[in-house]
């Protein structure tokens, strides 16, 4: 009973992480269709954002919180306006490009901090079940992710930006001619994807110890999320997670961690075999 | 002219220019730069070549070349302690990588997966192995004498011998001598392939799939074979690596190997046999004089190399250089420029 529950809570909390480190990109490649390559590093750079500010005495979630999405944002709009608005349209090139920049900010990085391990301390202590210790923190990534599926549904629905994100993100030639700048609306996205990557990345910094190089972890699981997830934004991005999550965490237990991570690869490999276009390239077509 | 192999007859004009220009360089070079360090640049060189054969060539953007790198070397180490000669690791090392890519570029292509797909399936293939091999530290994983050693590599194994005799050893100056003819050799066979139907059934492909499979050419079959083609080679270099470094490791398999070859090819120019391999020469050689100084970091330059390049010469030095050469020198013979694949790409609309 108590080892189930502890499953189940791994297991949502497998797939919790994997929204949460693909949100940001996700948004990108689905209304831009750019894939931000150095997404890895904008984590990484929330990252050492938030502990930052948390060693400056600020309240660990302000900065997480606050502070941390904030910078990256901004960051992510210098990198949009510098580099991304030259090359829209053009996949690989902007692959390329971004994946310059993640070397780019990897080297800054390591300039900066340099190549030592630094780290916070989880502010959630974990507790017992029965004869199991779980980890506090844990149940804070889960309510924080399904906050932020529900927040993102929610701006894109009800909302006039949501709406106005959408028309460009299905026909920005329509979305021009109706007044609202596809150039503008681009800036706001990647500003926005960007900010959730650095969310993403505060967020889960309390739990890695973070080195310059540690956004490298998160890219390539983000970046299989999100192609093995298809058109649909969130539909998508919640299908793949679900499927990724639960496949590794099943074998993570049956096996071991290593086997976990390379179930989940393969079963990427064999998920794009089956459906090139994504879970919803097929499924629940046209949902957002 | 780099990228004008469809000009037939030009053959042999071709091999001599190779042939002087290997020498010349085999001659010159050892002044300027110790023959170790040329060794590894010739290296990086044949596996910027590979890459730049089936992206530049085929259209075929693979995020994990150094996979094949990776296996390559691997191969080597495992059956050079196997067996203690050089000779059949140094087969095997190329034959291991052709057949996991003829098997890889099978599921792909004949699933019709295109570009950015393509990419993540190489890209996850190659952090499997990478994984894989990094928790491959315990001593249960063992292939006839060799373990494989995690995270620490396999050293200590048996380096490049001349065939047959154990006790000789390549080494030094020889081995320079023998990576400047082994890249010299690789360098004519691509010339010769993309000379061939084959290789300009290749190009076709890349400019336009749907054409070539409806004039009958089976497009899957074709592109699996380059790719195992340019798994060989980068598999081959592999060896040539391990037999330099004299260890593996799983760093062999990363990420950041597999980038670096795709920057290679970027910079130094798509659509050209010349291009890869001076881009890897180039930008590996760049690497180890800024590895001398710690005022900037390293991997900071490589990134900003990339970006400047996608965004300011997207086609590359080489294409760039040899375009100012024909508006400047040419005799009025402008013939359209080849487009490269990534140019065919930027066209069509992307349909999620």
């Amino acid at each position: 009973m108590d080892l189930s529950f502890v499953i189940l809570v791994e297991m949502l909390y497998a797939v919790s992480s994997l929204i949460l480190i693909s949100a940001g990109l996700a948004v990108v490649f689905g209304m831009m269709k750019v894939i931000n390559l150095a997404h890895g590093e904008f984590m990484m750079m929330g990252g050492y954002a938030t502990i930052t500010a948390v060693n400056l005495g600020v309240n660990i979630f302000v900065s997480m919180l606050v502070i941390a999405p904030i910078t990256v944002g901004l960051i992510g709009l210098i990198v949009e306006r510098l580099v991304i608005r030259h090359l829209y349209g053009r996949l690989v090139d902007t692959m390329l490009a971004t994946w310059g920049l993640s070397l780019f900010f990897i080297g800054l990085a390591t300039m900066i901090f340099g190549n030592t391990t630094t780290g916070i301390s989880t502010p959630i202590p974990g507790f017992a079940i029965g004869n199991f210790q779980i980890n506090g923190y844990n149940f804070f990534i889960i309510v924080v992710s399904a906050l932020l599926l529900v927040g993102m549904l929610a701006v894109l629905k009800s909302t006039r930006a949501g709406l106005i994100a959408r028309g460009a993100m299905q026909r920005p030639d329509m979305a021009a001619a109706l007044g609202y700048s596809p150039n503008r609306i681009y800036m706001a996205t990647f500003f926005c994807g960007s900010a959730l990557s650095g969310l993403a990345g505060a967020v889960l910094a309390p739990l890695v110890g973070l080195v310059p190089t540690s956004g490298g972890a998160y890219i390539a699981k983000a970046f299989i999320t999100v192609i093995a997830g298809g058109p649909s934004l969130i539909a998508g991005l919640f299908s793949s997670a679900g499927l990724f999550g639960v496949v590794s965490q099943v074998f993570t237990f049956a096996i071991s961690p290593v086997i976990g991570e390379v179930a989940l690869l393969v079963a990427a490999v064999i998920l794009l075999r089956l459906l090139p276009q994504g879970i919803t390239g097929k499924f629940f077509k046209g949902k957002l | 002219m780099p990228g004008q192999v469809h000009n037939p007859g030009g053959l042999q004009k071709d091999l001599m220019a190779t042939v002087i220009v290997t020498g010349l360089l085999v001659w010159l070079m050892p002044m300027l730069i110790s023959t170790y360090t040329l060794t590894v640049l010739i290296i990086y060189g044949m596996l910027g070549l590979s890459l730049g054969l089936i992206w530049g060539f085929g259209g075929i953007l693979c995020f994990g070349q150094a996979a094949f790198f990776g296996l390559g070397a691997y191969s080597y180490a495992i059956a050079a302690i196997n067996f203690g000669e050089s000779t059949l690791p140094m087969i095997l090392a190329v034959l291991v990588p052709a057949v996991v890519a003829a098997l890889l570029g099978a599921l792909m292509f004949y699933g019709r997966l295109t570009d950015v797909y393509l990419g993540v399936i190489t890209l996850v293939v190659t952090l499997i192995l990478f994984k894989f091999v990094n928790s491959t530290a315990g001593p249960q994983y063992v292939i006839g004498k060799a373990r494989l050693g995690g995270f620490n590599g396999i050293p200590g194994f048996q380096t490049l011998n001349v065939p047959g005799r154990p006790e000789a050893y390549i080494w030094g100056d020889a081995y320079f001598y023998v990576c400047a003819v082994l890249l010299a050799l690789v360098f004519v066979l691509v010339t010769v392939l993309l000379r061939s139907s084959f290789g300009r059934v290749a190009v076709g492909i890349r400019e336009n799939e749907t054409r070539m499979s409806l004039m009958g050419y089976d497009v899957r079959a074709r592109k699996t074979i380059l790719f195992a083609i340019g798994a060989a080679i980068a598999g081959l270099a592999g060896a040539l690596f391990a037999n330099w470094g004299e260890i593996v490791t799983p760093s062999l398999f990363s990420l950041g190997q597999s980038a670096e070859i795709i920057i290679w090819c970027i910079v130094g120019g798509l659509g050209t046999r010349l291009g890869p391999i001076l881009g890897a020469a180039g930008l590996a050689y760049l690497k180890f004089l800024l590895g001398q100084q710690s005022l900037v970091d390293n991997t900071l330059i490589t990134g900003l190399i990339l970006v400047l390049f996608v965004l300011f010469l997207p086609r590359g030095i080489v294409p760039a250089v040899s375009g100012l050469w024909q508006s400047r020198i040419g005799r009025g013979r402008r013939s359209r420029r080849p487009q490269t694949r990534r140019g065919a790409i930027s066209r069509e609309r992307f349909n999620g």
